[in-house]
Formats: structure tokens, sequence, C-alpha cells
């Protein structure tokens, strides 16, 4: 159901469905940020009006974080305007934004597990009556007004701890209602929803705009932004694109305006021939997880998981690589099956896996660059159970240089390099065990357009030399570019499987979203 | 997928911005980020801590020649040896489990417990060998019940040692009541394991207790400074997560760990009732403390994943040699607990201090440009 | 279909919290009654006074120590506080002849400076509060050792109106256990009531979400600190007027003993939950198993290792319970219900 007609349909004036007359709540206008010398935004500008949703678009690298950012008040804009309520303003930290009604949820919400959900609402402001105490019956029931406001039911009572990550989502927003938020910034709500949910933040949404809110709705879904908002702007390389009523536009546009050229002239692709199975994998299957996954990958090809975020892709390579446990099915490396939940025996049989939180799974940051490389390769460097440092660092400079990576000495620690060249440094780590397959989740998420090409080059060669690799990858453009082959899942389950020649974008689309099903059912 | 509440990973597309922004690209090097950012590279920090030790070990040195006669005597070192040997030998596991981001407060407790049961089957009649060897094997049962509560049942370790310290105490006394063994209608200790506490190592001017020091130092310095083992526990002490997913196995390191502490404590607990020549069931009474102070003092990070060796030997002969030198000039016992202490306490705020000082430097220096060198936290 | 404000197994908050210190005190009840059963003087008033009595300071310790540990610290010289300011009240008493009530005055105000130096380090310095208040263990504990310098505060030399405070009664309840389950109370109310007490909370529960909530978690910490060591300068002064005598070893390893009842009580070492009561609870239980067994005629010597092992229990026990509460509350699925959606059927 098409929120704009209905908006429409409700009596607004405007054919956006945005109150007539009225000046922008909010309004950003040619903001840049650089760091270093990496501009991050070029050329950011939005504007919001009371009640009305608006979508953001624009792949990883388009500058939608930062500018979001710039809205939370955490980063100050080198150069642009910020014009909130008709007053040129300026966040000199995430208090003021807040204090000027502009409210941002995350998408990890930012709860105190132990409190209940009245409290986590109104942590430091908790109603009170005499004498300053808190009156436990007011904060439930204002927080139980503000959820019948949402549409959704939820005990302020219960401990915050257990709460689903959608249930997390509606505390925090009725956090920042409770704020009297005027701009709601939504960064990548439904990453983690399931259709019932998402279903149910659309709801919560519109009775947002009914109470006046703005909405600005960050998400990769497109379809998702369609059916919720009025209004959408798409960014790219860090500037603005256009703005355009959600009725204006399709897809096919919206894609291209993103993209900003041809998919198919961005990737070289060396053509080879794939060689022997390499990873068979048979009735894979996590409860409640995933369900029946059944593949192979073979020497030279690349194969992409493509789907939603919550679609189970990174839990199936978990559960290849062992660090997550399989409920049934069998995992084999060139022939040989896999024991269950061991990672030293998936590493052993040949598997690598760079994942997909650089942070906190892919580099021990606070470790030096050269000891980051060597992490895998402990065993291998070591002679007579000894390792010295010497043997660490001449492995990390074969792989710098192999990977072109630029850092200033070898022992500085991880976090001082820049998102692109950390993702190199793991790159490293593993490509130094030479892998026979070699797992990859969001390879060139969080990194600048440069380096991302590098990356894509460095997996083309090493499919080229017989390496089977399994990506994971949320990037359309990127999945069709560098993949042999795509298989899409949706809520857990093998969804579609194309070769490389019959993709497109919006094939994969429709089966990630399980329309594919519905049309064929 | 956990839902367990996480801090904020903003970021569109669930993208990860670094907390310090990207450095200057196509210059290779890091120079904008680097001098901005208000953590100095490891090795520097490191350098210093153990070099300020080796002046705060000849400052002591010199100390204690100067005030006291007898310092330089080749007594003193096989006295000082004595005093502090056992203690110093409980600071070399604790390192290692320190490293790797958890603690082990039982150590005393279970030197006791060790004693305990040594003197208890002793009374018993048992041949002096096998009641040592089932002493060690108790100390080996303790820490797989450590390692087991905080590996295998995921229980924070300060809450579980403090637990166990109070239980393997309590085993202690169930075993010995308040007697003190060997009592008077015991036979007294073979004279070769009370000789552990008279005479020195053949050979040497050193107590048994520094040899086995030593050599155990020795031992630990190399696993932890250069071996795989070494490198998986330094990992799992800093991104315990990000070690799991290099195949490193943290929760079986961690478990052996506790083992190896339960038997050297079992060891030390030995010892202490050779060089006492009996056992009582509160020997060692609040000693754990003082091995985390060596600990902590040798530069060992509380939070994990930093320190060495080298820092808490050259800890353990600082406040050995202090303690050596206060007990000759006939200053009280109590204002060594003093020293101690205000050392402990020094120690951790000058690098507090230091650094807040560049910070405010740094704020003060940028504050001009109005430019925010790195995202805020 | 109506719309439930409450899924199937989601407890409230208050009343997980209350089950727990309800688990505590009737383990006490238990203990007590089986003892009694044993021995029936175990009942007697006489016997009932000394239980509360002997529990009231490591009670009243348990207090400070809760509050800090609920941030997420640690406060490890709170035994050391205590037995220095009982002896520097005890040798105003001989040499000084002060009043009486400004002993107790002045034992508070020595701890809650000793505690206002933790903190600022704490907080100020960034140094983990574990190797501070160790640190000032030993700082403390020396400086006593030097000041008693073999120099005991005797019985004789304690205002009798200020022993007084140590053995009278009223309507057969100790003054002392009053005094402490007063502090209790009045504690355990604000850390319910006021703001300021439940920011203590969230700072443990999610100290980054704390900053960014806007939480001053400086200024709370250190009024944390500050009030456990006020409490360990109280519990010296009550120790003085309990033991009537102060050698170099009061409070000697007392700190261990606190965090143990602390953590029995239901509070959590990595802060951000428990409650006052309860860790003044876990105090009184400890205390009644020890004097339990003394009763049972078993040696007391088995108290120490009952007490290792119950602390163990309650760790685990504490630790399945919020599994058991986050897998539940996850896993109901239907743990909202829209009052929208309600009898629409799914998209899936």
């Amino acid at each position: 159901m098409n929120e704009a007609s209905a908006g429409a349909a409700a009596g607004h004036a405007r054919e956006d469905g945005t109150a007539a007359g009225t000046e922008p709540v909010l309004a950003l206008r040619h903001a840049a940020k650089a760091f270093g010398a990496v501009q991050a935004l070029a050329d950011g500008s939005v504007e919001l009006y009371p009640g009305e949703a608006h979508g953001l678009v624009g792949e990883n690298g388009a500058g939608k974080s930062t500018l979001v950012k710039i809205l939370a008040g955490v980063y100050q804009p080198d150069a642009g305007q910020l014009i909130i309520g008709g007053e040129s303003v300026t966040f000199a930290g995430p208090a003021s934004a807040r204090a000027a009604g502009v409210a941002v949820i995350y998408q990890e919400p930012t709860l105190f597990p132990d409190l209940s959900v009245a409290e986590n609402i109104f942590m430091g402001r908790q109603p009170v009556r005499t004498a300053r105490r808190i009156d436990r019956g007011a904060m439930s029931r204002e927080a139980a007004a503000i959820f019948t406001q949402l549409g959704v039911v939820l005990d302020p009572g219960r401990p915050a701890r257990g709460l689903s990550v959608a249930d997390q989502q509606i505390v925090e927003i009725a956090k920042a209602l409770s704020l009297e938020a005027r701009v709601l910034v939504m960064d990548e709500p439904t990453a983690a929803l399931t259709n019932v949910e998402v279903d149910r933040l659309f709801n919560v949404m519109a009775a947002l705009r009914r109470r006046g809110t703005a909405v600005l709705f960050i998400s990769h879904r497109l379809e998702e932004v369609f059916a919720s908002c009025q209004r959408v702007t798409i960014m790219r390389d860090g500037r603005f694109v256009l703005t355009a009523g959600t009725d204006e536009l399709d897809i096919d546009t919206m894609i291209r305006a993103m993209i900003g050229r041809e998919l198919g002239a961005m990737f070289h692709k060396t053509g080879v021939t794939p060689g022997e199975v390499v990873l068979d994998v048979e009735h894979l299957e996590r409860e409640n997880v995933f369900y029946d996954m059944s593949f192979a990958v073979r020497r030279g090809e690349i194969v992409a998981l493509a789907g939603l975020v919550g679609a189970g892709r990174t839990e199936v390579a978990r559960a290849v690589f062992g660090i997550d446990r399989r409920t049934s099915g069998a995992v084999r490396m060139l022939g040989k099956p896999l024991p269950a939940g061991e990672p030293s025996a998936a590493m052993a049989a040949g598997i690598a896996f760079v994942p997909e939180d650089r942070r906190q799974q892919g580099l021990v940051m606070d470790m030096g660059i050269d000891h980051n490389v060597a992490l895998a390769s402990l065993g291998r460097l070591s002679k007579a159970g000894l390792i010295f440092r010497s043997a660490e660092r001449r492995l990390a400079m074969t792989w710098a240089q192999r990977l072109q990576l630029k850092y200033g000495r070898m022992r500085d620690p991880a976090w001082s390099l820049s998102g692109g060249n950390q993702q190199k440094v793991v790159l490293g780590k593993w490509l130094a065990r030479q892998p026979s397959l070699l797992i990859i989740d969001e390879p060139t998420r969080g990194i600048d357009v440069g380096t991302k090409a590098e990356v894509h080059r460095i997996l083309d060669e090493l499919a080229a030399g017989g390496v089977a690799v399994l990506m994971i990858s949320s990037e359309l453009p990127e999945v069709l570019g560098v993949a042999d082959r795509i298989l899409v899942l949706h809520e857990g389950r093998l969804a579609a499987e194309f070769d490389r020649a019959d993709a497109t974008a919006d094939k994969i689309m429709r089966a990630a979203t399980g329309q594919a099903a519905k049309e064929a059912a | 997928m956990s839902s367990d509440v996480a801090p904020p990973e903003a970021g569109t597309g669930g993208g990860v911005p670094p907390a310090v922004p990207p450095a200057a690209e196509g210059s290779g090097k890091v120079v904008a980020a680097g001098s901005a950012v208000s953590r100095p590279p490891l090795w520097r920090l490191a350098i210093r801590w153990e070099t300020g030790l080796v002046v705060a070990l000849a400052a002591a040195l010199v100390f204690g020649s100067l005030e006291s006669a007898t310092f330089t005597s080749r007594i003193t070192l096989f006295y000082a040896g004595i005093n502090i040997g056992y203690i110093a030998i409980m600071a070399l596991p604790m390192t290692l489990i320190v490293v790797t981001g958890e603690i082990d407060l039982s150590v005393a407790s279970m030197l006791g417990l060790s004693g305990a049961v040594l003197g208890d089957l002793w009374h018993h009649g048992w041949s002096i060998w096998p009641a040592v060897l089932v002493a060690l094997a108790v100390g080996a049962v303790g820490g797989s019940l450590n390692g087991l509560l905080v590996t295998k049942l995921g229980l924070p370790s300060i809450a579980v040692t403090i637990g166990t310290l109070t239980l393997f105490r309590g085993v202690a006394e169930i075993l010995l009541g308040s007697q003190t063994i060997p009592t008077a209608s015991d036979r007294p200790f073979p004279s070769w394991l009370t000789n552990i506490g008279v005479v020195p190592v053949s050979g040497t001017e050193l107590s048994y207790t520094t040899v086995i020091f030593i050599g155990l130092a020795v031992v630990c310095g190399v696993a932890l400074h250069a071996t795989p083992l070494g490198r998986a526990m330094f990992a799992a002490g800093l991104q315990s997560e990000a070690a799991r997913f290099a195949g490193i196995r943290v929760a079986r390191i961690k478990f052996w760990l506790y083992v190896f502490s339960g038997v050297i404590c079992a060891l030390a607990g030995i010892l202490l009732a050779a060089q006492n020549s009996s056992v009582s069931y509160n020997a060692g009474f609040g000693l754990e403390l003082n091995v985390v102070a060596i600990v902590l003092l040798g530069g060992v990070s509380i939070f994990g994943g930093r320190g060495s060796i080298l820092g808490v030997v050259l800890s353990v002969a600082i406040i050995g040699s202090l303690q050596m030198a206060l007990t000759q000039m006939n200053i009280d016992p109590n204002v060594q607990e003093i020293v101690i202490g205000g050392l402990l306490l020094i120690s951790v705020v000058i690098p507090s201090l230091s650094r807040a000082a560049r910070w405010l430097g740094a704020r003060l220096s940028l504050g001009r440009s109005g430019h925010t060198p790195w995202a805020p936290d | 279909m109506t719309a439930r404000a409450q899924a199937p197994g989601v407890p409230r908050l208050a009343s997980v919290l209350r089950a727990r210190e309800a688990g505590t005190a009737a383990l006490v009840l238990v203990v007590f009654a089986l003892a009694t059963l044993r021995d029936h003087s175990f009942a007697d008033v006489n016997s009932v006074q000394q239980l509360l009595v002997g529990a009231s300071l490591v009670a009243l310790l348990g207090v400070g120590e809760t509050l800090v540990i609920v941030t997420r610290n640690i406060d490890l010289s709170v035994g050391s506080v205590l037995g220095l300011c009982a002896f520097v009240v005890g040798d105003l008493f001989r040499h000084q002849h002060i009043p009486v009530w400004s002993g107790f005055v002045i034992a508070i105000a020595l701890g809650a400076a000793i505690g206002a130096i933790n903190g600022l380090i704490t907080t100020v310095a960034r140094v983990p509060s574990l190797v501070v208040t160790l640190a000032m263990l030993y700082i403390v504990r020396g400086v006593d050792a030097k000041l008693v310098n073999g120099h005991i505060v005797l019985p004789s030399q304690v205002p009798s109106a200020f022993a007084a405070v140590g053995y009278r009664t009223v309507f057969g309840i100790p003054w002392l256990a009053i005094i402490v389950a007063v502090v209790v109370a009045a504690v355990g109310y604000s850390m319910r009531t006021f703001r300021p007490c439940r920011e203590l909370y969230a700072i443990g529960s999610n100290p980054e979400a704390a900053t960014l909530a806007g939480i001053a978690s400086g200024r709370r910490v250190f009024m944390a600190f500050l009030t456990s060591g006020a409490l360990a300068g109280l519990g010296g002064a009550l120790f003085l007027a309990l033991f009537a005598q102060v050698d170099n070893s009061a409070g000697l390893g007392y700190e261990l003993n606190v965090i143990a009842a602390v953590v029995v009580g239901g509070v959590a070492i990595f802060g951000g939950s428990g409650t006052v009561v309860g860790a003044a609870l876990g105090a009184l239980l400890l205390n009644t198993i020890q004097q339990a067994l003394v009763a049972v005629r078993s040696s007391s010597y088995w108290s120490e290792a009952i007490a290792g092992a119950l602390l163990l229990a309650a760790i685990a026990f504490d630790r399945w319970l919020s599994l058991r509460v986050a897998r539940g509350l996850r896993s109901a699925e239907g743990a909202h219900r829209d009052l929208a959606t309600a009898g629409r059927g799914s998209a899936s």
C-alpha cells in the first residue's frame, strides 16, 4: 500500500503529502566535510517539511552517513548552512542537536538493558512529584501514552534487556518523541527487521507524520523508500543529485541516479573457467536463522550471496566457517567434511573469512599492522615454537606491497589506518594463508571509492588464480559486476539463483524481497 | 542476531566509520591523523614504562645501599628472595591471565589450600612426596574450577575468583581448623624440605624460590613474547572476538592458564610451607592483592592486551629491594605498605596526567581553527 | 482481538528485582529455621540480636560498595578505611576527649575524604578503580598501622556513651542494627526514587549510552565513591562502639567479605543492577549461615567454604536468570501487539 497515495487521500493539500504553505522544518544547504585529504561530503543538501517522510538514498560512500552525523551534531560542517525552523544554526555537539529537536535513531539502539523501558525513555528527565521524587506511575502512564500515539503496545515496566531490535527502535523513537523531536532521522532502520516489524515501523512513521514530525528515512531498500516516503533525495559521490516525489520516480531511474554510470562498464572481469568444486554445502540449517542451504563454489568462481540485511547471508557464512554452530547439514571442503563449530578446522582446510565488522571481528585495532597481518599465520611463521617480530614484519611487508597498502610504520596500530587500508590488512592476513576458499562479507563497506576498485581487482585476480570466492554483498552494482553466480536469499532461504549473464538488479531485488515467490504463487 | 543492547555503530548501510578520520591517502604517511590522535604508538608507551621501572629500581638499590650498611651483602639477596620469592612466583601466571583480559584473585587462597592439604596429609602419616604431588594436583583441580566457571559458564572472572578465594580458604580451614601442622605430636617436616627456607641453592647465593622464579620468568617471558601462544594471548586481551575470528581458541587458552595458575600457586604454597617449616589455614591471607599490585606496577594493563614479563620482574625487584632496605633500616613494615601503595598509585596516575596534558594541548592548539580533528566518540 | 499490555512470560522489572530480594530473604529465613530446629536457643533474643549485629557492619559497608559497583567500579579500600577511622576516633577520644557525637562526624568526614580521593583519581585521571582503591588500601592500611604503632585503643578509653551504641537495645533491637537499617532504608529508597541515583544505574548499565544521554557520569561516580568512603567511616565509628577496642587489624580483609555479601545479595559485578536492600540481606544471609553452623555445633570452620560455594552459586544463578529473562523475552515474538495490525494477516 503506497503511503503517498494514502496521504493524498487523507486530504493533504500537496501532492507529495506535506501540509501546504509550510516552511521546511530543517534545511541543509551545500554542506561539506573533509577528514584530512578525504572529502567525505562535497555538497550535501536536504530539505524536510513538517509531517513528511523523506527518503535518503545513495550507495555506500555517497556521503549519507556524514550528512546524518552533521544533522546529529556529531560533526560540524566545513561549509554550508544548517537551517532549523527558519534560523541558521550550528550544533556544538549532539546535545544541542537534540535540544533543537533533531533526533537520530541509529541502527544499533543505545538503551540501558538493566532499566525498564519507561526509564530508558525518561532517563534524566523522569517525571517527579513533591520533593523531587520520581513518580513511577506518571512515568509509566506517559510512556504508555507515547506508545499509544505510535500505535504500538509495549509494556513500559519491562526491562529493556531482551527487546528485539525492532522493539528497541520503538523505544528509541519514543525517547525522541518525549524530547519533542521535530525531525526524526532513521539510519537504515529496517536492516534487521522482519516484514511484520517493517510494516509496524511504517505505521509508526505514519503516526509521526500525523503529529507533524518530519522523518528522514535512510535506506538501501529502495522499495521501502517508495512504500513509505513522499519524497526522496538521491546522493552520489558525496554530492546531492536530485530530490523528487516518490510518485515521480521509478526504481530504475533511481538506481541510475545513484550509480551514475552503466553497470557493465564498471568492472573488468577476467573470464575464468571454473574448476573443481571447492566448497560443497548441503542442506545447511541453523534453526530460526536459515534453512536448507545447498550450494557449491568452484575454483576460479566468484559466487555472491545477495539479499536484504537480515536475510541470513552472514549467518550462513559464519556457520560454514565454524564461528556459529549449525543445527543440521554438512559442509565439505575439497571433498572432506568439516566439523561444526571450529574455525581452526575450517582454516586448516583452507577457508579464509573476512568478516563484516572490521573493528570488532576483522582486526585487533590496538595491535600493530604487522601483528594483525600475521595473526592468522602464527603457526606457520614460527620456527621451533618461537616467533619473532621480524618474521611477522616480513610477511606484513610482502602483503602491504602486493596490496598497495598505505601506512606510516608497520608497528602503527590498525586504528590509525583508513577504512580501505584496514580492509587491505584484513585481506593480507587471510591471503597470507593462501586459502582455497575466501569468504568475504561486505568487501567494500565503509571504503572510499578508489580502494573499492582495488578490492574488486584483487578479488578478480584471486579468482583468476584459482581461488574460490564466496562474497556477501548488499550493493547490487558490486554483486552484478563482480560475481559469476548470484544466490539470492530471502528470510533464510535460497530464493533464486542467477548466472552472471542473466542477472539484473531488478530480478535480484524481486527475489530478495520475496516478490518473485509472490508472483509465482 | 543478537539483540543485546550495544553502543551505536552509526553509519548508513551499517558502514562503520573509523573513530579516527581516514589518513591522508596518497602520501604514504599517517601524518595529520597521527598527531591529532591522543593515543601514542604502543611501543613508545611500553619502553617508557620499563625504562621508568629500571630507573626506579636503580633508585631503590642506591637508596638501600646508602641507608643500610648490610644492604649490599650477599645475605640480602638471599633473604629478599625468601621474603618475596613465593609471592613473585604467583605473579607470573597472574600476568598471563591479566594479559588475556581476566584476573585470578584466588591465588593466595590456593597457596593456603595447598599448604593445608600438604599439612593434613602429613598429619595423617603420608610420606612427603605423595603429599606434595596431591597438593599440586589440588592446585590443578582448583584452577580448572576457575577455568570452567569463566570459560564454560562465561561468568565474570573477578566475581568467580572472589568466590573461589573464599571457597579455597574455607576448605583449608575445614582441613586444618586452627591447628598448625606439624603439631606437637607430628613428625617434623623432612629437613631437605625445610632447608629450602634456610640454605641457598648450592653454588649460588640465591634462595630456591629465587631460582624457581627466575626459571619460571624465563619460561613465561619466552611464551608470552616469542611464541604464537603469546601473540594469541595479547590478541585475546585486546579484542577477543577478532582473535576468535582468526582461529584462536580463546576459551581453551584461558582455561589452561587458570589451571597453570592453580598449579603454580600450589607450588608456592608448598614452598612457603617449606620456608616456615609449618602450615596453617590462613597462610598467605590477603596476599592476592600484593600479587595484583606487583603485576600492575610491572606495567600490565588491567584491561588486558598489554604488559611484559620484564616489567613484572623489575617490579618484583623494586618491591623486594625496597622491602629489604626498609626492613634493614628497622622501619615499620607498615610504612612499607604505604610505600608500595604510593608507588602503585603514582605509577598509574603519571601516564594519565601526561595523557591529559597532551589532550589539553591538542585541544588548545586546534580549538582556534574550529576544526574538529577527529570524530568525537 | 484485544490488545494486550503484556505478553505472557514477560516480567516487569520491578517484580524481578523484588523477587531477587525476596529470594535472599527467604534463604535467610530457611537457614534460620533449620538452625532453630537443631538448636532452639538459636531463636532466643540474644542470638537474634547477635545475628543482626554481626551482619551490621558488613551490611553498612555493603551499601556504599553497592553504589560503587552499580556504576561498574569497585572499592577495595573500604576495610582499611573502616580500620583507620575506628582508630582515629578512638585515639581522639582518649587524647582529646572529644564529645561523643563528634566521634561520628569525624569518622564519616575522614572516610568521605578518602572516598573523595578515590573518586577523583578514578574519574579525573581515568585510572581503573580496581587499581586506585587497591593502592589506597595499602596506603591507608600502612598509615593506620603506623598510627596505631602498638598503642591499641582499649575499652577503658572509649566513653561509655559512645560504647553504648554498641550494645544498647530498644525493644530488644540493638541500636547498631537500627542505625544500619535506617541507612539501608534511606539509601535504598533514594536509589529508587531520585534521579541522580537512577543515573548511577544507567552509568553501569551502558556507560556510552549514559554519556550520550547527557548524564554527568564523572560527577555521579565521584559521589558514589564519596558515599562509600563516608559509610566506611561510619562503619569505623560503629566498630569502635561495638568492640570498644581497636588495633591495626580492624577491618582487615573486610573488603572481600563485603563484595561477597553484595554479590550474594544480587548486585551484578559489572554494574547496572542490584539493590542496596539486597546487599544488606546478602550480608545477613552470610552471617546467619556462619552463626547457624556454630549453633548446630558443626565446626564453624565450614562457614567460609559454604560462603564461597554460595557466592559461586549466586553468580551463576544471577547469570542464568538474566540470560533466561533475555531469552524468554526475545523469543516471545508476540512480545508486543499492535493496535493497528491486530487481526491483519502478516505479509509473509
